[in-house]
């Protein structure tokens, strides 16, 4: 028996919460260049309790920046498709970062945080992106990276209840707003959102506190912690792309169907890095695009399985593995765009044997995200 | 009836010429929950130490070695139904497909039940 999943070679960095998960019992791997949880009592039963109650996910590894002085927000705004100049006070965005061409060097959250624009990037690439915003940034721009500070993601029905007991006044946010709170004398900043389709919050604390919060959030039974594991299906269940899988610098957010980043406003005005080539695939329309497949049977997808139609090789998955929630393989691809349309009957290749697959809309899970009563 | 282990974590029994192979305890603990087995047909010639199956769990698909050459003769074909019997009986109910043992000698080198523990003890 073999696992293909071969890990990297390379040094691996501790989080702040590394001992925390070894005493909970977590199978670490590595991951974007940290030792990370993968698993504790397995990836199905986290991925059913993040759907039922609520999870703990560590997502310190993320890159956690901010960016002040004079016209900050302006400044970026050269440098990403959405809107930061007209973001109110303690609203938060989806954006990318974009090559000249249009490719995706990341997708990232900016946050404005009052004083500053917040930014969380991802982990693997969140180098790059530094190395790219200071590039491109004015010197009077200040970049901060905050390497001690760690984030936790609660996610699940509960967490607004379980998180509000203990931080007064967080289940008060809704989707996509963020603001900082005390709790018994630490800062946290909580943002009400996430990356697995639930409700729930990003709760970024200095590290010297992470293991109290991490404890004292899973002191509640309705809390348990998940691992990466579960983070992955159910974000692949939610239809939501991870980046060096569904996004790569080789890709542009019109082909990866997040045209809904690309503001109006700003497609018309453009000044911002990566806008002609986008505006090209605006108006043509793109070769391939991003398509989710419900595939038939029991067996999985993987990334990188091709994509037919007939004889036709007419795409390449992306994402794929095996839905806990649906009980089938689903999978993200990119296909031609004449056999994009919901419906469209497709075969994946897997070990010389073609899977039948349809074209699904997405997500596949349908978000749960509190946009408020 | 002795019971052989490989180093890819195959247990392999053998009865008289027909052998029955599965993945150990060790081996499913590591997959975690398995959503599907995709088993070898009744009648093709597996070849020792070459893919015989595969087993997919939520995260990844991980080859299955044929521990000894032989004809199929038999799968368990529960596992398409219940994939999830190699993570609850792995050793036991969760059993992959059987062979004809072509050449006993090639049960030489493989691991008696104590060897593995030992081997497992020093990964």
């Amino acid at each position: 028996m073999s696992d293909d999943d071969t890990p990297e070679e390379q040094p691996l960095g501790t989080l702040p919460l590394d001992a925390w998960h070894r005493g909970h019992g977590a199978r670490m791997v590595p991951f974007a260049g940290y030792e990370m949880p993968i698993q504790y009592e397995g990836i199905v039963a986290e991925h059913e309790w993040t759907r039922q109650s609520a999870s703990l996910f560590d997502v310190s590894h993320m890159g956690q920046l901010s960016i002040s002085g004079e016209n900050a927000a302006a400044e970026l705004e050269k440098l990403v498709p959405g809107a930061v100049t007209s973001l109110g006070e303690g609203r938060m965005r989806y954006s990318l970062l974009l090559t000249e061409a249009g490719g995706i060097i990341d997708d990232l959250m900016i946050t404005n945080a009052g004083p500053h624009i917040a930014l969380v990037v991802n982990g693997a690439v969140k180098w790059d992106d530094i190395a790219h915003l200071r590039e491109h940034l004015p010197d009077e721009i200040t970049l901060t990276h905050y390497e001690d500070q760690a984030l936790l993601a609660l996610q699940g029905p509960k967490a607004a209840e379980v998180l509000d007991a203990l931080v007064p006044g967080a289940g008060e946010l809704t989707f996509m707003r963020a603001r900082s709170f005390d709790w018994d004398g630490t800062p946290l900043w909580i943002a009400r959102a996430g990356y697995t389709g639930e409700d729930g919050f990003e709760i970024s604390v200095h590290a010297d506190h992470a293991e109290k919060l991490a404890d004292a959030l899973t002191a509640d039974d309705r809390v348990k912690p998940a691992g990466l594991g579960a983070r992955d299906s159910l974000r692949l269940e939610a239809g939501l792309p991870l980046y060096g899988h569904d996004l790569t610098t080789e890709i542009d957010p019109v082909s990866a169907g997040l045209g809904f980043a690309l503001s109006k406003k700003r497609r018309e005005t453009g000044g911002w890095m990566g806008h002609q080539a986008c505006a090209v695939k605006l108006g043509d329309g793109c070769a391939s695009t991003r398509v989710g497949l419900l595939v038939e049977g029991r067996m999985p997808a993987r990334e990188g399985a091709p994509v037919y139609a007939g004889d036709e090789l007419v795409g390449k998955v992306t994402s794929g593995g095996f839905s806990p929630t649906l009980q089938r393989p689903i999978a993200m691809a990119y296909v031609g765009a004449e056999y994009a349309a919901e419906g469209t009957a497709l075969e994946i290749e897997v070990r010389n044997k073609r899977l039948p697959a349809k074209v699904s809309p997405m997500p596949f899970v349908p978000h749960r995200y509190y946009r408020g009563s | 009836m002795p019971r052989y282990f490989t180093d890819e974590h195959e247990w392999i029994d053998v009865e008289g010429d027909s052998a029955t192979i599965g993945i150990t305890e060790y081996a499913q603990d590591q997959l975690g929950d398995i959503v599907f087995v995709e088993l070898p047909t009744v009648g093709d010639e597996v070849e020792k130490g070459k893919e015989a199956a595969v087993v997919e769990s939520v995260k990844a698909a991980s080859d299955v070695y044929a521990p000894i050459s032989g004809e199929v003769t038999e799968i368990n074909s529960t596992l398409e139904d219940e994939p999830g019997l190699v993570n609850s009986s792995p050793e036991d109910d969760g059993w992959f497909f059987r062979v004809n043992v072509a050449d006993e000698g090639e049960l030489e080198g493989l691991m008696d039940e104590d060897a593995y523990k030992e081997f497992l003890a020093n990964l």
